[in-house]
């Protein structure tokens, strides 16, 4: 029977990186929950052991329950019924499954009724989730709403919703608008005080809501009448048991067809406040679309790893000219760049989910006690990383899904076309990935600051000084030339003195950056297990091409040049 | 409900697994290669946890203990049981019990039930190993219990009375049956569900006495907490009589084996047409290698 995790073993190599000592010891704050909770770790190894045992649950259930299902999700899809959405029956033997085996609520406290998972597992089991169903891997990852208002609602809100993530409740974030899409601050959705019912009411219309029906809803409403920025916006728990919330329809889209993207209409729905006002979207929404930013960066790397499988199958079983056609260069040298693009956005994946975890786990317990500066000084440390490795791994993991998913689909030829095999499926699910949750033109916007403040390059500085086994000196060589380069390609851009002019090319910047963090993402790796030399070398050789590419346009290009492409 | 809960044994064996035999499945001399056959679960039992499983969610108060007969390494089971909800287990473990057939092993676990006393005792139907499907029955009547076959689901239980839907050949049955009783599942019963996050890393450092002995890495501050103490029961926990078990208690004699061997004799050309195809789907259907 597949399992999912076990036949995995990027994942187990991730587990056990150095750095999750570290994470398990903020997380665990000296095992003190071993008293209270039968199933708390007993010391570091017994908590890997943990993380390890139960990814396993989550293998076993995407490999026999999701995977299965799946087809018949994308073709039949959820429904609307009486004003609220019916899942899919796969979706739902899928929900029900994951919830019995008390998996919902990984990453909170046990005193919710969490596991207490550290993000790097967390993140895992998104992986996996969504390589065997993008669609439903949303319907899953929701659940990242329950750690927003563990971060930042009153004890009284905690107490009353988290716990529901274990017992199987749904979750949604209700930010879109038909005017706010990429724009949040234009979000109008109405919030206001009714003193004689002592609640807060709000009247308005959302769209684009991903599992808009949920149990319990993050809404971002104008709660400041006359206000039209995002200072007037709050953030609210609806409560779908009120039965104030209508479903107007569900959209038809191209791919993840199971989740259900709802159009909702608010009358009158009493809701509760989130943290204080006014800070809906300044910092709470913040925090849950960085969430969801690492939640889609899973999802895409679980939707490559399902189409690189899929490619190896079918190039080793299709024969033509009288052998199969993994045997042409054309075909192996596809799959073999699938393959390193697949590891190297998950290298970048879990090395992110590691940051986001160590700045978590100081946030969590600054709220407890007084944190010593050298912690304050670590925490300020890993979170500026997270902020700028989120937008970078968010970018090019959907963008590597996507090309994956296209090389897939073209190893598999005309049958790769017709809808008897998993790539069409897989082919349309990644296709959102680069759009929403900020679309790759956006995660630039964010990245940038990671060039022009230095962040990215003393990273790179910090891999570039790792001890390295003599026999890889040659790769870091590379990768120290691909660093002048970048910095040639900075200095380049930044000398004109002109905002537009980096904006222009910042993509180009941003992605010469990701090129070598990646490459040495994947050296690191190969110092711990060898088995990841090969894929060093050959992401080597394409990023180090990519790179010289990106200097030589930017070389090639003055200010004036930013007017031909005015012209459309 | 007339009381809070019910008390449920449930009869589990560790078998090999002979679902994917290979080449190597037999050794030479005729008997099983356990090293070739990953130890598992036996299928139908299960579908009968499950059943048990499902009582538990409906009547609180319900605790389930998973029985097993077998070598040290059959604690696996038990563990495996307490990882999908089931509250302990017994080992029956001892090596006077090497050799038995159904009829020995069914007055060793009919003894031990016993002494567990259940009020509902829960099996699969057969193990994939030998596939007697003797062992409940046997047991049902060593404790003189009723007993209900073929079971599919266990309706409801009310009245000190169990209500249980029976597969047979032709479409099923509902009986109602006074309790205690011994019910063997089908593995037409709903599949058994996953195992449970919290229950795994809560269950996951339960070891019998003799697991301890053997490992040397255990956490001595968990000896503290009893539920991760499987206990093994052998012959004098039973109060068994030495002649009714093993090799002598065991009627059964096995007169002749004989070794398949996987071979191909012949081959068959068939065309694209689908007259062919629908021929060979007929063969392969009729001799069970597919369906």
């Amino acid at each position: 029977m597949a399992n999912f995790f076990n036949d995995n073993n990027d994942l187990r190599f991730h587990l056990t990186h150095p750095l999750m000592k570290k994470i398990v010891a903020l997380k665990e704050q000296g095992f003190g929950d071993k008293e209270k909770y039968d199933f708390a770790p007993i010391d570091f190894e017994d908590a890997i052991d943990s993380y390890d045992k139960v990814l396993e649950i989550v293998g076993d259930i995407c490999g026999t329950v999701l995977a299965p299902n799946a087809e018949h999700v994308d073709a039949e899809g959820p429904e609307v019924i009486n004003n609220h959405v019916k899942y899919h029956r796969g979706t739902q033997e899928n929900h029900d499954a994951l919830t019995r085996a008390g998996l919902y609520g990984m990453s909170l406290p046990r005193q919710y009724g969490g596991l207490n998972f550290p993000m790097v597992p967390y993140v895992m089991a998104a992986e996996l989730v969504s390589r065997a169903d993008a669609g439903f891997a949303n319907i899953w990852g929701l659940q990242d709403c329950a750690e927003t208002i563990h971060e930042f609602a009153s004890e009284d809100l905690k107490s009353k919703y988290l716990p529901l993530a274990n017992e199987g409740k749904t979750y949604a974030m209700d930010l879109t608008e038909p005017d706010a899409g990429s724009d949040l601050q234009a979000v109008m959705l109405k919030a206001h005080y009714d003193e004689k019912q002592g609640t807060w009411l709000l009247n308005g219309v959302k769209r684009f809501i991903t599992n808009g029906d949920a149990d319990v809803s993050l809404v971002l409403a104008r709660s400041e009448e006359g206000t039209t920025d995002a200072r007037g916006l709050s953030l609210f728990i609806y409560d779908k048991t009120h039965n104030a919330v209508k479903v107007r329809r569900i959209e038809h889209k191209l791919g993840i067809i199971g989740s259900p993207t709802c159009e909702l209409v608010f009358t009158n729905a009493p809701a509760e406040l989130v943290g204080d006002r006014k800070m809906g979207l300044i910092k709470y929404v913040m925090s849950l679309m960085n969430g969801a930013r690492l939640g889609v960066g899973a999802q895409s790397v679980g939707i490559s790893d399902a189409a690189y499988r899929e490619a190896v199958k079918y190039a080793n079983e299709r024969a033509q000219f009288g052998k199969p056609i993994i045997q042409f260069p054309a075909v192996y040298e596809l799959l073999t760049n699938m393959r390193v693009k697949l590891q190297a956005s998950r290298s970048l994946l879990y090395e992110t989910s590691r940051y986001v975890d160590i700045y978590k786990a100081y946030t969590h317990i600054s709220n407890e006690r007084k944190l010593e500066k050298e912690e304050r000084d670590e925490m300020k440390e890993y979170q500026r990383l997270a902020d700028v490795f989120t937008p970078l791994l968010k970018m090019f993991s959907s963008e590597y899904s996507n090309q994956i998913t296209y090389d897939s689909l073209q190893i598999h030829g005309g049958a790769g076309f017709m809808k008897d095999f998993p790539i069409e499926r897989l082919y349309r699910d990644a296709r959102i990935t680069t759009i929403y949750e900020g679309t790759s033109q956006l995660q630039v916007v964010a990245a940038i600051r990671g060039v022009t403040t230095g962040v990215y390059l003393n990273r790179i500085r910090f891999y570039e000084a790792q001890e390295i086994a003599p026999e890889y000196e040659y790769i870091r060589r590379q990768l120290v030339d691909m660093t002048a380069d970048y910095e040639k390609a900075v200095a380049t851009v930044q000398q004109v003195g002109d905002n537009d002019y980096v904006d222009f090319h910042a993509r180009r910047l941003v992605e010469m950056a990701g090129n070598i963090i990646m490459t040495y993402l994947l050296l690191l790796d190969s110092q711990r297990d060898e088995s990841y030399r090969e894929s060093t070398d050959v992401f080597l050789k394409m990023a180090y091409a990519q790179n010289k590419e990106r200097l030589a346009y930017i070389e090639n290009f003055e200010l004036k040049d930013v007017g031909f492409f005015k012209m459309v | 409900m007339t009381k809070k809960g019910f008390k449920i044994v449930v009869l589990a064996k560790q078998v090999p697994d002979t679902r994917n035999v290979g080449k190597d499945a037999m050794k030479a001399d005729g008997t099983v290669n356990r090293a070739a056959l990953p130890a598992i679960f036996n299928p139908e039992d299960l579908n009968a946890l499950e059943q048990a499983l499902s009582i538990k969610d409906r009547y609180a108060g319900t605790t389930i203990t998973i029985l097993t007969m077998g070598p040290g390494r059959a604690a696996e089971i038990i563990r495996e049981g307490m990882y999908r909800g089931a509250d302990d287990g017994v080992l029956l473990t001892d090596r006077k019990f090497a050799g038995s057939d159904t009829l020995a092993t069914s007055y060793a676990i009919s003894l031990a039930v016993k002494k567990l006393n259940p009020d509902i005792v829960i099996a699969g139907r057969q193990a994939i190993d030998g596939d007697t499907a003797q062992v409940g029955p046997q047991v049902a009547e060593k404790m003189n219990l009723p007993q209900i076959t073929y079971a599919e689901e266990i309706l409801a239980i009310d009245k000190g009375k169990a209500v249980i839907k029976r597969r047979l050949e032709r479409g099923f049955e509902v009986v109602s049956c006074p309790m205690p009783l011994v019910i063997t599942v089908n593995a037409s019963a709903p599949e058994c569900r996953s195992r449970n996050a919290k229950f795994v890393m809560k269950f996951k450092h339960a070891k019998t006495v003799t697991e301890l002995q053997e490992s040397t890495s255990d956490y001595m501050e968990l000896q503290s907490r009893a539920y991760l103490r499987i206990p093994e029961w052998g012959v004098a926990d039973i109060n068994a009589d030495d002649k009714d078990l093993g090799l002598s208690g065991s009627p059964t004699k096995v007169k002749k084996i004989e070794n398949v061997v996987f071979q191909a004799k012949e081959s068959k050309r068939l065309s694209a047409a689908d007259a062919d195809i629908e021929s060979l789907m007929k063969e392969l259907i009729s001799n069970h290698t597919i369906g």
